[in-house]
């Protein structure tokens, strides 16, 4: 696992606001957090709670209005990306920092091939003609694991079944070797056994290349398996980012706690009934100006109403946005 | 849950149901061969069990899932839902029976009105099959959204600002707005998050108990599927090879495929070693040309001479306990 490496990626108070007719939605709120040359970073949390806004926002891709990114840094060689222009973040994107998209239905364009939408980079960003991107496009293909590659490039999207399109978006985002890739639930239409074979992959292009890799998903026992960090976000907020050791063992936020009692397993002892977190998400009308938590939360007090608490730092490389860590913090 | 020692009887029967998609190639798009998408498929689903469908990404469970509603026409085969046969009913005539039989679709996105709110869109079946006041109809909406865990307060938004999860659960609701008989879900927790999955997983068994449901269940989630099913088929390239009663199939999966299915399952636990993993080798065969003999035999670990020769048969091995594999032909010669 990369220690002290350089830092690829560095996101410093990132905001991110909606406008809708119902009013503001604060998707995004004082998000930051780093990525090492060659780490993995898994974000876990719950369904709303901005893990996809965030990333989208970092790289530019959400439309404004009604999307707003208020303030914050992101910092990608050297550069702000919040302050790049559009053509040049349009390129970063295609050749740095590939992206796989949550919904691979809506990212892949339905009126072209899958061939062509994978040779478009290519040819664009890596200058290959239309002979190499072609033929590299059938080795990408074959590498995420889709039977007779060459055959079908000539195939539309809505001609492949849900895990292939995934897969065909992987291919396309890896496709320049970018430095850091974004993967959004890349795996969640996946079996098991197609999944292991892409995390085996991206372990390998980790090593091979140092890619950089956030890696977005609901899945723990992902997670566990692939993740060196660990970033569990709540109503639009870091609220843990841990080792991934340490998010198992120990986890310190109530939520990350809840979390880990919902999950069922494939051996041992079969529940008759899941555990579930009781109470609704916040509704993120407003800056938050108390722990988003607080209304589910079995350990809340009146602070937690009054005040958001601040990330504080618990052990090594450990953080928790949650008022009786940060108590634990100050008696150790 | 059911009751062992009862009599059940079965809502669901699908006997040797095939799904192909033609290939054209060519200027003129000849007909150059098929997907087998679906490819000669048997099982029952009893009244009121979960019955859960796993396998490999793309071996077809999705175009099961569809031909069963029959929202294919089917290339050929039989399909009874309450004891009438649907398989070659025409599409006018299958509407009336619609509101009885519903769908989750996997692709939320693809499945919502980007233009209707969620209101209208989960409404709009109350609109089409019953005569619900507008002030009823905004209740049962409610009550809807409260039961997948959707604020209220969100029902004049539109899907598009909803995250992932949240659009899910818009199309549970409304596919629970009819009080249907019987639900294929097509992996309808992939989706959610966790805890989201477990609230919708609680929601689909207390509605099954209090309604009676039926529900095909498609999911890769392995150990979701042993929360939620009764029973699990297992789907490899167009073909069931295995289906069996839950705890069996968990404890002694009988298939080579069930059993590297069962070993893939990444653990929720960082120090839990992965050594003992049969990961697969090769790639999934395609399914307009799939191999000569057994359809697993290209990947199986425990392959034979004759499973390149002979496709094996699908037959009953124990009790409840069906099996494609030539290696249980021998055991009960
Ligand atoms: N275009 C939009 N307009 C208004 N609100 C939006 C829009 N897009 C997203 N949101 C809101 O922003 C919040 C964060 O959404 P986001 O998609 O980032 O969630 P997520 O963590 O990725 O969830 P999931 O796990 O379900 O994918 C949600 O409450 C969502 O409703
Ligand atoms: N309309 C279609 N035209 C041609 N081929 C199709 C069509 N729909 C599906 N297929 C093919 O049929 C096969 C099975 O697809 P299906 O969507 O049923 O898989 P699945 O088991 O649901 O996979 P996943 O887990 O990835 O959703 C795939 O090879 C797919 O490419
Ligand atoms: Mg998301
Ligand atoms: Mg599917």
């Amino acid at each position: 696992m990369p220690d002290g490496g350089p830092l690829v990626l560095d996101v410093q108070n990132l905001n991110t606001v909606f406008a809708t007719r119902g009013g503001e939605v604060h998707a995004v709120n004082n998000v930051s957090f780093s990525l090492k040359k060659g780490e993995l970073l898994g974000v876990v949390g719950e369904s709303g709670s901005g893990k996809s806004v965030t990333m989208m926002s970092l790289i530019g891709l959400l439309p404004s209005p009604p999307a707003e990114v208020r303030n914050g840094k992101v910092m990608f060689d050297g550069r702000d990306l919040l302050q790049t222009d559009a053509n040049t973040l349009r390129d970063i994107r295609g050749a740095r920092i590939g992206f796989v998209f949550q919904d691979p239905m809506t990212s892949l364009n339905p009126v072209f091939t899958v061939g062509y939408q994978l040779r478009e980079p290519l040819i664009r960003h890596m200058g290959m003609n239309k002979k190499a991107a072609n033929a590299r496009a059938v080795e990408l293909l074959d590498l995420v694991g889709i039977p007779d590659a060459a055959q079908r490039l000539k195939d539309f999207p809505h001609q492949f079944s849900g895990g292939m399109r995934q897969r065909v978006m992987i291919a396309i985002a890896l496709a320049c070797d970018p430095e850091v890739l974004i993967a959004d639930e890349p795996t969640t239409a996946l079996d098991v056994t197609i999944q292991a074979q892409i995390l085996e992959l991206v372990k390998e292009l980790r090593q091979k290349l140092g890619m950089a890799i956030i890696w977005i998903t609901h899945d723990l026992g992902v997670i566990a398996g692939i993740a060196d960090r660990v970033m569990v976000m709540y109503g639009g907020q870091v609220v843990e980012q841990a080792p991934v050791r340490e998010i198992f063992k120990n986890p310190q936020h109530p939520y990350t706690k809840a979390l880990l009692q919902t999950i069922p397993h494939v051996s041992g002892e079969r529940s008759e009934r899941l555990q579930v977190i009781e109470g609704q998400p916040p509704m993120l009308g407003a800056a938050p100006t108390a722990c988003p938590f607080r209304d589910r939360c079995d350990v809340s007090h009146d602070r937690c109403e009054r005040e958001n608490p601040e990330r504080v730092n618990t052990g090594a490389g450990h953080d928790v946005a949650c008022f009786l860590a940060e108590k634990e913090s100050m008696n150790a | 849950m059911l009751d062992n020692g009862q009599k059940r009887e079965k809502l669901v029967e699908v006997s040797d149901l095939k799904m192909h998609f033609p290939i054209y190639a060519g200027l003129f798009r000849k007909h150059v061969g098929d997907v087998k998408a679906v490819d000669g498929v048997s099982f029952d689903i009893f009244d009121g069990e979960t019955l859960g469908l796993v396998g490999e990404s793309g071996c077809g469970k999705s175009t099961c899932g569809r031909a069963v509603l029959r929202l294919y026409d089917i290339t050929s085969g039989s399909v009874k839902i309450g004891g009438r046969e649907i398989g070659a009913t025409p599409q006018g005539d299958l509407r009336k029976m619609r509101p009885t039989m519903q769908m989750v679709f996997q692709d939320p996105q693809a499945s919502l009105n980007p233009r209707m709110t969620v209101e209208g869109i989960i409404g709009e079946p109350l609109s089409e099959h019953t005569d619900l006041d507008r002030k009823g109809k905004l209740a049962k909406v409610h009550e809807l959204m409260d039961a997948v865990g959707l604020n209220r307060a969100f029902s004049s938004r539109y899907p598009h600002e909803f995250s992932g999860g949240q659009r899910q659960r818009i199309g549970i609701a409304r596919a629970l707005a009819l009080n249907p008989k019987f639900i294929v879900c097509d992996e309808p927790i992939a989706a959610l998050d966790v805890s989201i999955q477990a609230q919708v997983v609680n929601l689909l068994e207390d509605l099954q108990k209090k309604l009676g449901l039926t529900y095909l269940f498609i999911s890769h989630d392995l150990s979701m599927v042993r929360h939620i099913a009764d029973r699990v088929a297992v789907m490899y390239l167009g073909k069931i090879v295995e289906v069996s009663p839950r705890d069996a199939l968990y404890s002694d999966p009988l298939h080579p495929y069930t059993k590297a299915l069962l070993s893939a399952v990444p653990e929720p636990d960082p120090d839990v070693t992965t050594d003992d993993r049969v990961i697969l080798q090769g790639d999934v065969p395609s399914p307009s040309n799939p191999p000569k003999g057994c359809n697993f035999c290209t990947r199986c670990p425990a392959v034979m001479d004759i499973c390149h020769e002979n496709e094996p048969e699908f037959r009953e091995v124990s009790p409840g306990r069906f099996v494609a594999c030539h290696h249980h032909n021998e055991t009960t010669n």
